[in-house]
């Protein structure tokens, strides 16, 4: 039988936990994985170029509401970038808040970064760095109670990226036709819908909206069918927001960089 | 042979201390305490019951983890290093491995109860359809272990239990706000004494949950959205002003 009155009860000291696995392991792969994608997304949002190869509009700049030259004004919803519109201002600049606000509210995401970032906690019965905890229950963080506007425009942005997925399948040919088919641009971008597909319609705001609201579920027989949808979308919701993520910005890689080395890409049926 | 380092003493003093007992097939960590209570430490205090976890009375921290000592088998658990096993620290300790969970059963006394409609027939009873008491069926499962009110940092780092009433509660609430024939409306409550607002969706709570209860998705995170629907959703709120 040996004492030891050196070890405490109260964790006095950050990151101080009696937890013998590699809890550090998750928030770290968090933190990794995001902290890349904030660097790649603001690199590609301030470049301001390169998002349009052929028929291939990268999901960063899509919906594409002004264009920046001659060829991407062809694709523009309202022409050519207002003169005086600042340099810094990009065409993802004007629509990325957008996906960016759907994310950083995300329930998922929520849980996610707090543990990564803030290590508040940094890991399940890890001690906190800090000792003053305000939650979603005050400003600033009482704001995530936005995400189902968010949501609102995660939809349509859906509508619209499925919409761009239709014109990444016709290519123009030697001639200035329009023909169609199927490149490996246009398949990257279908995966980011049915990823993002995933993702969005598995949002925890959406499942309320559709069936959570409601305690008689039975008396609603087309909503209790969306809210068992988006329930089964739901459950793997964290392994739908990793695949969305990845695949937005491989989607994004793909029309900066892969594109424009492949060449022509596409299989013409 | 095992070393397992339990934590001794009451809320003045305590400190762990190392137990070697001999360990064998198909034990589970309170089969090791029992032992080492019968033959090394008489007077450890440690509560128990069914030793089937389905009373909830085991709950420690056993190597850092919020478990029930019964349900832990000792083939999970490495033991080339002492086993350490702790009262849960969310609550005041009493004795060794006993905490006083008494805190639990006083917010639970402050909750509004369940007001069902009037019934459905003459006989006193009411109609439910299945899938609509499937919505809450899940939360009729908890034994009242106390593990995720222990791995909620709210309650574990920031002791603000005056302010947040815990994933447990929050699942109860979730039970009976969520019935097809509950009446009460209990969202104030959730948002102001009751703090669900302080959830901040670690999940711990549904990882720990021995009875695999998805709390943070099934209960917490609906009752925060009907929460957004009656305080924080402008469109909502100028939906009732006219549907008035």
């Amino acid at each position: 039988m040996t004492q030891h009155p050196e070890l405490t009860l109260t964790e006095s000291r950050p990151f101080q936990t009696q937890r013998r696995d590699t809890w550090w392991v998750q928030p770290l792969a968090v933190f990794i994985g995001l902290s890349a994608f904030i660097i790649y997304t603001t690199f590609r949002v301030f470049e301001g170029d390169n998002f349009l190869h052929g028929p291939y509009l990268s999901p960063f700049y899509s919906p594409l509401l002004f264009g920046t030259d001659p060829y991407s004004v062809d694709h523009s919803w309202f022409g050519m970038m207002p003169n005086w519109m600042p340099g810094l201002i990009t065409p993802a600049v004007l629509i990325l808040w957008a996906p960016a606000g759907f994310r950083f509210t995300c329930y998922y995401y929520r849980g996610a970064y707090y543990k990564a970032f803030w290590a508040d906690p940094p890991s399940c019965t890890v001690s906190e760095p800090r000792k003053g905890y305000r939650g979603e229950n005050s400003f600033p963080l009482i704001i995530q109670n936005i995400h189902r506007y968010f949501l609102y425009v995660a939809l349509i942005f859906l509508v619209i990226l499925s919409y761009d997925v239709w014109k990444a399948m016709w290519f123009s040919n030697e001639n200035g036709e329009e023909t169609f088919g199927i490149g490996i641009g246009t398949l990257v971008l279908a995966g980011n819908v049915v990823f993002l597909g995933g993702y969005t319609l598995g949002c925890h705001s959406l499942r309320h909206l559709t069936g959570g609201i409601i305690d008689l579920l039975s008396k609603a027989p087309v909503r209790r069918q969306m809210y068992n949808c988006v329930s089964c979308l739901n459950r793997r919701h964290m392994l739908w927001a990793w695949l969305s993520l990845f695949w937005v910005a491989f989607s994004d890689v793909y029309v900066r960089f892969i594109a424009p080395a492949l060449g022509q890409d596409w299989i013409t049926f | 042979m095992a070393t397992f380092r339990i934590w001794r003493g009451n809320a003045d003093a305590a400190q762990f201390v190392d137990y070697e007992t001999e360990v064998s097939e198909g034990m589970v960590v309170l089969d090791a305490v029992h032992r080492i209570q019968a033959e090394q430490a008489n007077d450890m205090a440690v509560r128990w019951n069914c030793k089937a976890g389905k009373c909830g009375s085991c709950s420690a921290e056993i190597n850092g983890q919020p478990k029930l000592m019964c349900m832990t088998r000792l083939d999970t658990v490495p033991l080339d290093e002492p086993v350490t096993i702790e009262p849960m620290r969310a609550f005041p300790l009493i004795k060794d491995l006993v905490a006083d969970v008494s805190w639990n059963f006083k917010v639970k006394e402050r909750m509004k109860p369940f007001a069902p409609r009037p019934p459905d027939t003459e006989d006193g009873t009411w109609r439910m359809e299945q899938e609509d008491i499937d919505h809450v069926q899940e939360f009729r499962k908890c034994i009242e272990c106390f593990l995720c009110q222990d791995v909620c940092h709210v309650l574990r780092d920031h002791k603000l239990h005056d302010e947040f009433i815990g994933p447990r509660y929050l699942v109860y609430a979730a039970s009976l706000e969520m019935h097809p024939i509950d009446t009460e409306n209990r969202l104030e409550e959730l948002k102001n004494s009751d703090g669900i607002g302080y959830c901040n969706i670690t999940k711990c709570c549904t990882k720990v949950c021995p009875e695999h209860i998805t709390i943070t998705d099934n209960a917490i995170i609906p009752l925060k959205e009907r929460v957004v629907d009656q305080f924080y959703d402008p469109i909502k709120k100028l939906f009732r002003v006219f549907s008035r």
